[in-house]
């Protein structure tokens, strides 16, 4: 501890050599920061003040995330061994998918603090925390073969593009982590979408009767067939009892998808944990599921196909729904900021998600788009939720 | 009936280091100070200069602008120096008292006549005006101004606050005085209230005042919430504010024409050696008292209480219409990532830390702001503190770009900097949330005047 004050102290000369103007100042900066709360005291207001910081609220949405992401990478190397007919030990499929996961996120988080600390340096201010989690988001939401260059160049768009822009951390109006997932999917779509990308198969040969498909992909080959052909009942029976595709195993997350969004359990348990340390907003999980409920109880209805004639719940579980409920559409920065425009944007983003994923099965990313959609909108529901306020305050004035 | 209400929405933060029920008895200093600095929206002007003798109530200077604002001298005895900083601003007024007070003859009101115009003479050439302080804006009120309302705060429920039954006992007739006179000053009410969760003050069972009454969480004792919950205040109106604990200096204003602004002061804090209520005037020198009874080694003096109170020196003077002493550990030192650890024993209103598991553990606080300012990023989290029909965020916001036409639509003549207090010390982002009220405040005034 001693030695790790002493490393800092020695190199900061070097680095403020020039003023604070030095390029490496916001990394020195932002990693001494990080291996000390700094030692400054109360100047002005109120003399003490709360434990809490961005750091804490931001380490612990690392630790609500962390269940997911092993149990990703797992899962990779779970789906690559049964694809081409190998029995793995736990351990090795755990391992395979560390190997795949561990560079992506190395990659990540170098381009988007690359980013983060120019922009520091370039505006005088400290590093902010808001890539610690984004950082962590973008891996667990990219398939498994994806080039890591495609990552990179995703990470530093969805920064510059969906965050610095508009002035950093704090300012952004779409979530980041979902612009980099936008981007790449608009940008190298074969490597976003269809059944090659999801399962790796490389250095065997696939067994009989292998699909790179996931749910969502299977289930939109279903849309304009009729209900009782023989291709249909094929798909449909993966999502009986027993089935690839069936309730049980989409909830646990033993099929194919983005690595960190399959797991629906181990995503509910990080929204538990998230909740439960006030730092997700319960508001926004619940509309959001409630909405997601809601579209897909209406398709249920309806049933003209058998994507909407699935059973509501066992649709929430698939895709990125969980994911999106817990991680995505809670972060407070791009979500309606007013506890009653939660409501409305949790239950709105979760409505248009599962709407656009069955209306458009070319789109089976619909959670994602229909957050960045609902991001765009949280400004104007907080503006009417505000404005009532308004009007409120301006009636009392004239009863008065 | 007195109205009765809850307040849900709060904090109530736990320190140790509450007052005993130790009394001190008198403390008097050689040297007193009144400052202008401990009165916002004041330009101040010289009523005296070095070397002029006065008397206790004798006034010491008031505002360029409303020359009816009197700041008046606490004690009798020669002004010593007009402290100035930068730009010539007047820092303080010093005095040296004399052995024995002698008070500037004002003589005694009579209530029996009724008159306001009278009543707001007196109030003003006294001094005890300016314990009144006025919303919007949260400035020493002019005595000139009509009030709606006038809200005397009988609840004293911030971080180790003093007991007001024990700082009022014996004050009744005073008390009294004080509240027939502020009932000349307005059309409306007079309310004064009672905090149903601490010991009933008998003195504030008053005749001509609407009792209202509040249990639950800290800011209850602020009021602003209040007067958030009995009656808000709207654009063009005015309401008067006092603390309870200064009726007992206006009613003996009233009573006898003295200006004796004496208060029974809680010295407490997890540094303060010896805890207690001592007896003194506002401005005394604070050496002696705090050298006797506080451990200065690194230690921060705050006037009044942690969320609201003023820094002082250790060879301070006590600052206007503070009865608090508090005194707690500096946090200049580091901690070797202190954000990731469990933090069972940090103080968070926030369940980020495991502390909130001990919801009744006293904590010794220090002065560590425990991270970086950063830009807005948490929200709803302001919402959590203040109880009023407020937003707080987007109000801040709005301060921030100097949108006056929103601030007003989102409730800025509502709010005071304390309002905020408890959201500030909440707050992620270490934003200095107070700091941008007063800001938006004075800008406000600004444009309006």
């Amino acid at each position: 501890m001693k030695f790790a004050q002493n490393i800092i102290d020695k190199t900061r000369p070097l680095v403020e050599k020039d003023g604070k103007r030095n390029l490496l100042y916001p990394l020195h900066n932002a990693l001494e920061t990080m291996a000390f709360v700094p030692d400054h005291t109360t100047h002005s207001g109120a003399h003490v003040r709360d434990a809490i910081d961005l750091k804490r609220t931001m380490v612990t949405v690392i630790f609500a995330m962390v269940p997911a992401l092993l149990f990703g990478m797992w899962n990779i190397g779970r789906l690559h061994f049964t694809a081409i007919g190998e029995e793995a030990a736990l351990m090795d499929s755990f391992l395979f998918g560390a190997l795949k996961m561990l560079p992506m996120i190395t990659v990540t988080y170098a381009a988007g603090l690359g980013v983060e600390i120019f922009f520091s340096w370039k505006r005088n201010h400290p590093v902010n925390e808001g890539f610690l989690v984004s950082g962590l988001l973008i891996p667990m939401i990219m398939p498994v073969d994806i080039p890591l260059w495609m990552v990179a160049v995703s990470t530093i768009f969805a920064v510059l593009i969906g965050k610095e822009v508009f002035g950093g951390t704090g300012m952004n109006l779409l979530n980041p982590a979902l612009t980099a997932r936008a981007f790449a999917f608009f940008a190298y779509p074969t490597w976003m979408s269809g059944d090659q990308v999801w399962i790796n198969t490389k250095g065997g040969e696939v067994v009989d009767g292998y699909s790179g498909a996931t749910a969502l992909g299977d289930l939109a080959t279903t849309v304009g067939q009729s209900m009782d052909s023989p291709a249909t009942e094929s798909v449909m029976a993966q999502f009986g009892t027993g089935g690839h595709y069936s309730f049980m195993n989409a909830f646990l997350g033993l099929i194919p998808g983005s690595i960190g969004e399959t797991s629906a359990a181990l995503i509910l348990l990080g929204g538990l944990y998230l909740v439960f340390k006030g730092v997700g907003s319960w508001k926004i999980m619940l509309s959001f599921f409630v909405g997601g409920l809601a579209m897909a109880g209406i398709f249920n209805l309806f049933a003209v196909n058998e994507f909407m004639g699935l059973n509501p719940l066992h649709q929430l579980m698939l895709g990125g729904f969980m994911f999106g409920m817990v991680f995505m559409a809670t972060d407070p920065v791009s979500a309606a900021q007013t506890e009653t425009g939660k409501y409305i944007y949790g239950f709105l983003a979760g409505f248009f998600g599962i709407m656009i994923r069955v209306f458009n099965p070319a789109y089976p990313e619909g959670i994602m788009l229909a957050i960045l959609f609902m991001n765009v909108m949280a400004p104007l529901i907080d503006y009417y939720v505000v404005e009532a306020n308004v009007k409120r305050r301006a009636k009392r004035v004239v009863h008065a | 009936m007195s109205q009765s209400f809850k307040i849900r929405k709060g904090y109530n933060i736990k320190l140790v280091g509450e007052a005993s029920s130790n009394d001190f008895g008198q403390y008097n200093a050689s040297t007193y100070a009144v400052s202008p600095l401990d009165f916002p929206g004041i330009t101040p002007k010289l009523a005296v200069k070095a070397g002029s003798k006065v008397l206790a109530g004798d006034t010491l200077f008031f505002d360029k602008d409303r020359p009816e604002v009197k700041i008046c001298a606490p004690v009798s005895g020669e002004v010593a120096e007009i402290k100035r900083g930068a730009k010539r601003k007047i820092l303080a007024v010093l005095l040296l008292a004399d052995s024995e007070t002698s008070y500037a003859k004002h003589g005694a009101f009579d209530l029996s006549k009724g008159d306001r115009e009278a009543a707001a003479t007196h109030f003003a050439n006294t001094g005890v005006g300016a314990f009144i302080t006025t919303r919007p804006y949260g400035v020493a009120a002019s005595m000139n101004e009509q009030p709606r309302d006038i809200f005397v705060n009988g609840i004293q429920s911030g971080p180790l606050n003093g007991d007001l039954a024990t700082q009022l006992a014996g004050k009744g007739e005073a008390v009294q005085a004080a509240i027939s006179a502020l009932a000349l000053m307005t059309t409306g009410k007079v309310y004064v209230s009672h905090d149903l969760d601490a010991p009933a003050v008998p003195e504030l069972q008053v005749d001509g005042a609407t009792q209202i009454s509040f249990s639950g969480k800290h800011p209850k004792g602020l009021v602003g919430t209040q007067i958030a919950k009995v009656a808000p205040i709207n654009k063009s109106e005015v309401v008067w504010t006092l603390n309870a604990i200064d009726l007992s200096i206006i009613g003996r204003a009233i009573l006898t024409g003295e200006y004796a602004p004496e208060y029974k002061v809680a010295v407490t804090g997890s540094k303060a050696m010896n805890t207690g209520y001592a007896t003194m005037l506002q401005g005394v020198n604070l050496k002696e008292l705090i050298s006797a009874n506080i451990n200065t080694d690194n230690s921060r003096l705050i006037a009044g209480d942690v969320l609201t109170g003023i820094q002082l020196a250790a060879d301070g003077f006590l600052s206007f219409g503070k009865a608090q002493l508090t005194a707690i550990p500096e946090g200049n030192q580091t901690e070797f990532f202190g954000w990731v650890l469990p933090g069972f024993g940090k103080f968070s209103t926030n369940r980020a830390f495991w502390g909130w598991l001990f919801p009744n553990r006293k904590y010794d606080l220090d002065t560590n702001m425990h991270g970086e300012e950063r830009a807005f990023v948490v929200s709803g989290e302001y919402e959590k503190f203040i109880p009023m029909d407020i937003f707080p965020q987007q109000l801040l916001r709005s301060i921030l770009i100097k949108d006056i036409e929103k601030m007003e639509q989102l409730g800025i003549y509502e709010v005071v900097p304390e309002d905020f207090a408890i959201a500030e010390v909440a707050c992620t982002s270490k934003l200095p949330l107070q700091q941008i009220v007063r800001d938006g405040l004075n800008d406000l005034r600004k444009e309006m005047m």
